[in-house]
């Protein structure tokens, strides 16, 4: 139902994030979707990965530490207004959404959604005729 | 800018060598016998080193005696080293604004009058008169900047203003209104001052001509930039709450050094590493015995400030030997925003909160002529989150914690676990870009 995302702080210092990609990189960890937050010092990449307990470790060998994070990855039909429906779903269920980012996977549009209780965000959505992506699905890009 | 040399006691200012020894030794004797019947804590220690009264006989048997460190004041918080009734305490006051670690001085009556003396010897050599009036922009409270500098205007007779730090906008209106001729604060905030008051193209419409500054360490560019932008003449003033508050020494026109006031406060440089007397022009740590103080007299206290003596008779006719300007500490305590700050302390508040560790590192800058602590600290692994929300008030958290321990505000900067160095033995935890 809910899929791992990379969670990984960066300094805001030259060369991390090319730090950070190289090593997913020569691990053969392939990125499905990244997003990258700013903040004045700091910066917050987010990543889902084909591997992400891999992804996880082999950061954690080259020091740099990931969290793996909880998250639900939608499935949202490319039709105009699909997306501000599933929104209202989640918003008349009192779920809020800490972040969200877009990523291209097979024929429908998918967005990752970080929100504090999953498991009842899955529910509305699927309830309400959406679908998630399972995690084997998420990890493999354009299927 | 024109000059007129004044000294207020001449007789004590320009004494010959032999006559000052002649009176700090006969002050030191009494100062001995004194605390070895009044106070338990020096009792004890002069016994543990097989010391009595009667082994000391001048000045130069000052290194017989025991020394006298901050952890000794914090072991007897807050009235243990009295030598007076607490009933003769006519006043406390404490070291700048940190929790924790206060130390606090006590004073009788008789001690804030000598207290006030000296400043009034360091207005004079300021070139002020009882003519003047001084605006006094550091805090009044326990610190003693502001209650200092107001003691001394009044023996000196002048008029003082008792501003208290903040707000600059009250501060500018109140020097034009009043018409101050001299002000008194830290450095960093004259110049902070000189700037806003230079913006509003309200310099040439002051009447001030002398600046008091002191309680954190300046540069002699910082004072000829006040000097320029205030045209006025800048003098340092330099003391410490355990021994007095400011008026422990101050600079003349000369600017060759900070005359001490050595009839009430005897100094000796030590070696560091030895603490065998260091030669005059020598480096080394600066230790105070109080020769008149009553409520609280030290002996041979440990400053931790770096500096070198000069005893020769100053351009301006005094001979009481001159500091240098500080050229350290022997611990790494910093001065911020006239806060003393340790690394320990803030060591400690971090270690009270579970998200952070303690490693950090801390950076001291001036920003706009005021300082900016920030603070680098490794977060947890396991508290880390993926939301910038959570790192942002964790980040307040921290930030809070260590305001509280230390009295200063901080800036604070989260950093990726395990990024800060790991040096052996002892870890550099401060870098000061202040170029003081």
């Amino acid at each position: 139902m809910t899929i791992k995302q990379l969670s990984i702080f960066l300094e805001n210092r030259e060369g991390r994030l090319d730090e950070v990609l190289a090593v997913l990189g020569r691990n053969g960890i392939n990125i499905v979707a990244l997003s990258l937050a700013d903040t004045t010092e700091y910066g917050m990449l987010r990543l889902i990965v084909s591997e992400p307990d891999k992804g996880k470790e082999v950061l954690k060998e080259a020091g740099i530490v990931a969290m793996a994070t909880k998250v639900i990855a939608l499935r949202v039909p490319h039709a105009a207004g699909s997306l501000s429906k599933a929104m209202h779903l989640l918003v008349q269920n009192n779920v809020n959404i800490e972040y969200m980012y877009a990523f291209a996977n097979g024929e429908d549009a998918s967005a990752v959604l970080k929100t504090e209780i999953p498991e009842k965000a899955v529910r509305v959505l699927k309830e309400g005729g959406f679908d998630v992506w399972e995690e084997e699905e998420a990890y493999r890009a354009n299927m | 800018m024109e000059w007129q040399e004044r000294i207020r006691q001449p007789e004590i200012e320009c004494m010959s060598r032999d006559e000052m020894i002649a009176l700090q030794s006969e002050r030191l004797v009494k100062q001995v016998a004194n605390v070895y019947e009044h106070v338990a804590f020096y009792n004890r220690k002069m016994k543990e080193l097989g010391v009595e009264p009667g082994d000391i006989r001048g000045i130069e048997d000052i290194h017989k005696l025991p020394f006298t460190t901050k952890e000794d004041l914090r072991d007897n918080y807050p009235f243990g080293l009295l030598a007076v009734p607490k009933s003769k305490v006519a006043r406390v006051q404490g070291t700048s604004g940190t929790t924790g670690k206060l130390t606090l001085a006590s004073y009788t009556k008789h001690d804030t009058e000598i207290w006030g003396e000296c400043v009034a010897r360091g207005l004079t050599m300021a070139g002020l008169t009882e003519e003047d009036i001084i605006h006094v922009c550091y805090g009044y409270g326990l610190f003693t900047g502001g209650l200092g500098l107001d003691f001394g205007a009044r023996e000196l007779g002048a008029l003082a203003i008792p501003m208290s730090a903040g707000n600059t906008k009250r501060q500018m209106m109140c020097l034009e209104d009043f018409g101050a001729t001299a002000m008194a604060c830290t450095p960093s905030y004259a110049l902070h001052l000189a700037e806003a008051l230079e913006d509003a193209g309200l310099v040439d419409r002051l009447k001030l001509k002398a600046g008091i500054f002191g309680a954190e360490p300046w540069t002699v560019e910082m004072r000829m930039e006040i000097e320029r932008k205030l045209k006025i003449n800048a003098f340092d003033i330099y003391g410490l709450c355990e021994i007095l508050g400011p008026g422990v020494a101050m600079e003349c026109i000369h600017h060759s050094g900070l005359h001490i006031y050595e009839d009430h406060f005897l100094p000796e440089i030590l070696d560091p590493a030895t603490d065998k007397p260091a030669a005059d022009g020598e480096t080394g740590e600066l230790i105070f015995t109080t020769l008149t103080k009553e409520a609280m007299p030290l002996i041979r206290y440990r400053t931790k400030d770096l500096t070198s003596m000069d005893r020769s008779t100053c351009a301006c006719g005094r001979t009481l030997p001159r500091i240098s300007k500080f050229k350290g500490r022997t611990d790494d305590m910093k001065v911020i925003r006239g806060v003393n700050v340790f690394p320990t302390q803030i060591e400690t508040a971090l270690l009270s909160i579970d998200e952070a560790l303690p490693h950090y590192l801390l950076i001291v800058d001036r920003e706009n002529n005021l300082d900016v602590l920030t603070v680098m600290v490794e977060v947890d692994e396991r508290y880390f989150s993926d939301e910038i929300r959570k790192l942002d008030d964790l980040k307040k958290k921290i930030g809070n914690v260590i305001k509280q321990a230390i009295g200063v505000s901080v800036k604070v900067k989260l950093v990726e676990p395990k990024s800060i160095e790991r040096s052996e033995g002892k870890a550099k935890r401060v870098i000061d870009n202040r170029k003081l």
